[in-house]
C-alpha cells in the first residue's frame, strides 16, 4: 500500500472468546480527512478504537500510521507517535481541576511547566471552558466533561485524533458547537476519526464514512453513497426496509 | 483567547510572602518549642514527626498514585534493619545507613512493584501483595538467628554520639526527625503540582484515560513505589536509632503498617499535609491511651478503629478535605 494513508489497517481481527468482534476489517485514513465510522450498537467501533489506540492486541493483520508499525505498541507510545483518542464514557480526572486535566494532556508535548499552562489555557478557550478552568473536573456538567475529553485530547497535540461519540447526550445546540469545533480542529491540521450515532451530525460532518456491522466493513464511501446503500439501510433497518 | 492575565501561577509552586512568613514562624516556634516542654510531650512530638515521615511515604503511593498499600511496614522495617545491621556489623554509622537502607527499600519497593504493577494489579489485590510480602519479611526475621531472630536487636548505646546518631538526650532526635519531617513535606509539596505529581494523579483517577494521554503509568507507580519506599525507609532508621532496639514485631508486624497507613487515611489521602494532620490526631491518642490502659495493650487500636470507621463515615476525604470545605463555605459565604 501507498505510504501516502496517514493510518492504513489491513486484515485485522479480533475476538473475545470465540465471538469475532472484529473480522478482517480494512480501511485507511488520508491526512486531512474526516473519517466517519457508524455502525449499529455492537457493531464494533469502539473495539477497532481500541485496537487502534493499543488498548487491545489484534490477532491479525496490520496497523501502519505515518508508514510505521504500530501494533504492538503500548498505549501511551501510540500517543506519543500522534495518535490520541477520547472515550465514549468520559474519564476525566475527577479531583482534577479542569485546568490541571488538560495540563496533563499538555506534558505530552513539552516538559516546562509555564508553556503547559499557557497552552492548556489557550486549548480551554478554544473548547469554551476557559470559565470552569479551575472548578474540579466532576462539578462539570456531562456537555462540560465531553469538551473537557476533547480539550485533554487536543493537549496532546495529535496528528490523528480519535472521537468515539463525543456527541452521544448532548441536545442539538450542543452538537452543533461540538461539529463547529471538530471542523476548527481539522482546519488546524490534525485528521479525524469518528464515532457517531447522531446520522445527521455525522453525514453533515465526514469527508467520508465506514460502515461496520457484525466486525466487518460493509460500506465505505462518501456520506451520500453511504446513505442510498441498500446493504447500510439493511443492517440498520432490517431487511424490507430496502423495497418499502 | 490567550489573554496575559493567565501567564502562569495556577500550575507550578511557588509561595505568597504571607506564607512564607507563616512557615517560617511555625518552623522557629517549632524549634524553640522542646526547650519549653516536659520530656514526654518531647517524646510525642518526635512520634508525631517520625510517622508523619512514613505517612507522606504511604501517601506518596495510596494517595497519589491510588495504590493502597497494606503493608508498609515492610519499608519501615527494612530501614530499621539496615541501618541496625550495618552499624552493628560494620560499625557503620546510621548516617551512611540511613542511605543504604533507602536504596535497599527501594530495591525491594521496585521489586514487589516490577511484579504488581507489570500485571496491572491495584486495589485490594496490590493491598494483599504488600501485606504479603511484609508478612515474608516478619517471619523470616522471626526465625533467621543471625539477625536477631525474634529477639530482635539491641544497639549499644556510645553514650552522646552524634556521629552515630545516639544521644542522651530526647532534643536531638527532635530536631532531627523535624528536619526529616520538613524535608518530606516539601518534596511533595514541590512534586505535587509538577508534570510528576500531575501524572500521579492522572494515574490514580483513571489509569486508561492517562495512557491515552501518553502516560507510562507503568513508569509513574514505579517512580510513586520508589519515592514511597524510600521515605518510610527514612522513617524506619530513625526510629531504630532512637529506641535503640528493634524486633521483627516492632517493625514488620501488621500493626505497624495499620500504623503507617491510617494517619494520611484520616488526615487526608491525596494532601501535602494529610499525614501531618493525621498523626497530630492520631499520635497522641494511641500515645495516651496505651499509658491509660496499660494492662490492656489492644485499645489504642480499637480506638484506631472507632476513629477510622467515624473519619470514613462523616469525613471521606480525610480532615483536611473537611477543613478545605468549610474554608471555602466560609469564603465564599
Amino acid at each position: 500500500m501507498s505510504q501516502t494513508h496517514l493510518l492504513n489497517i489491513t486484515n485485522i481481527s479480533k475476538s473475545f472468546q470465540g465471538l469475532k468482534a472484529i473480522s478482517k476489517v480494512s480501511l485507511h485514513i488520508d491526512p486531512g480527512e474526516i473519517l466517519g465510522l457508524i455502525g449499529p450498537n455492537g457493531a464494533g467501533k469502539t473495539t477497532l478504537f481500541n485496537l487502534v489506540t493499543g488498548f487491545l492486541k489484534p490477532e491479525s493483520g496490520e496497523i501502519r500510521f505515518d508508514g510505521n508499525m504500530i501494533m504492538g505498541l503500548k498505549s501511551h507510545q501510540i500517543c506519543k507517535l500522534g495518535i490520541t483518542r477520547t472515550f465514549q464514557i468520559v474519564k476525566p480526572f475527577a479531583h482534577l481541576s479542569t485546568l490541571e486535566n488538560v495540563a496533563v494532556g499538555s506534558f505530552n508535548t513539552t516538559r516546562n511547566i509555564k508553556e503547559v499552562e499557557e497552552k492548556s489555557w489557550n486549548i480551554l478557550g478554544f473548547v469554551g471552558l476557559e470559565p470552569k478552568a479551575l472548578d474540579p473536573a466532576h462539578s462539570l456538567t456531562l456537555p462540560g466533561r465531553k469538551r473537557l475529553e476533547l480539550a485533554r485530547a487536543l493537549a496532546t497535540e495529535p496528528k490523528l485524533l480519535l472521537l468515539d461519540e463525543v456527541m452521544a447526550g448532548l441536545n442539538p445546540t450542543e452538537q452543533h458547537e461540538i461539529t463547529e469545533l471538530v471542523f476548527k480542529i481539522r482546519e488546524s491540521g490534525t485528521t479525524i476519526f469518528i464515532i457517531e450515532h447522531h446520522m445527521r451530525v455525522i453525514m453533515g460532518l465526514s469527508d467520508r464514512i465506514v460502515v461496520i456491522q457484525h466486525g466487518e466493513v460493509i460500506a465505505d464511501n462518501s456520506p451520500k453513497a453511504v446513505a442510498e446503500d441498500p446493504g447500510v439501510i439493511e443492517a440498520y433497518l432490517g431487511k424490507g426496509a430496502v423495497i418499502a | 483567547m490567550n489573554e496575559n492575565k493567565h501567564a502562569a501561577g495556577y500550575l507550578a509552586r511557588g509561595l505568597g510572602t504571607k506564607k512564607w512568613f507563616v512557615i517560617i514562624l511555625a518552623l522557629a516556634l517549632l524549634h524553640v518549642l522542646p526547650w519549653t516542654i516536659p520530656s514526654h510531650i518531647i517524646h510525642m512530638m518526635i512520634m508525631i514527626f517520625i510517622f508523619t515521615i512514613m505517612g507522606q511515604g504511604w501517601n506518596v503511593l495510596g494517595g497519589y498514585v491510588g495504590q493502597f498499600s497494606f503493608g508498609h511496614a515492610l519499608f519501615f522495617g527494612i530501614g530499621a534493619y539496615t541501618s541496625t545491621l550495618l552499624f552493628l556489623h560494620l560499625g557503620l554509622s546510621p548516617w551512611f545507613g540511613i542511605i543504604i537502607a533507602c536504596m535497599a527499600s527501594i530495591a525491594v519497593g521496585l521489586f514487589v512493584g516490577l511484579l504488581s504493577f507489570r500485571y496491572g494489579l491495584s486495589g485490594p489485590f496490590f493491598a494483599l501483595i504488600m501485606l504479603a510480602f511484609a508478612e515474608i519479611f516478619h517471619i523470616t526475621f522471626i526465625t533467621w538467628k543471625a539477625v536477631g531472630g525474634s529477639l530482635g536487636l539491641l544497639i549499644q548505646s556510645s553514650g552522646n554520639a552524634p556521629l552515630l546518631m545516639q544521644f542522651t538526650d530526647k532534643i536531638p532526635f527532635y530536631y532531627i526527625s523535624l528536619w526529616f519531617m520538613a524535608a518530606a513535606l516539601y518534596v511533595v509539596w514541590r512534586f505535587e503540582k509538577s508534570r510528576t505529581g500531575l501524572y500521579f494523579m492522572a494515574v490514580r483517577e483513571d489509569k486508561d484515560a492517562a495512557e491515552a494521554l501518553g502516560i507510562n503509568t507503568f513508569k509513574s507507580q514505579m517512580i510513586a513505589m520508589a519515592i514511597s519506599a524510600g521515605m518510610t525507609a527514612i522513617g524506619g532508621t530513625i526510629y531504630a536509632q532512637y529506641l535503640l532496639y528493634i524486633d521483627p514485631d516492632i517493625t514488620f508486624g501488621a500493626i505497624n503498617s495499620v500504623e503507617i497507613m491510617i494517619r494520611p487515611i484520616i488526615g487526608g489521602p491525596g494532601t501535602v499535609l494529610g499525614p501531618l494532620l493525621g498523626s497530630v490526631v492520631l499520635t497522641p491518642l494511641s500515645e495516651f491511651t496505651r499509658e491509660v490502659f496499660q494492662a490492656y495493650s489492644g485499645v489504642y487500636l480499637m480506638i484506631y478503629g472507632i476513629v477510622l470507621v467515624a473519619v470514613i463515615m462523616f469525613l471521606p476525604e480525610g480532615i483536611i478535605g473537611f477543613a478545605n470545605r468549610m474554608f471555602e463555605k466560609f469564603r465564599t459565604r
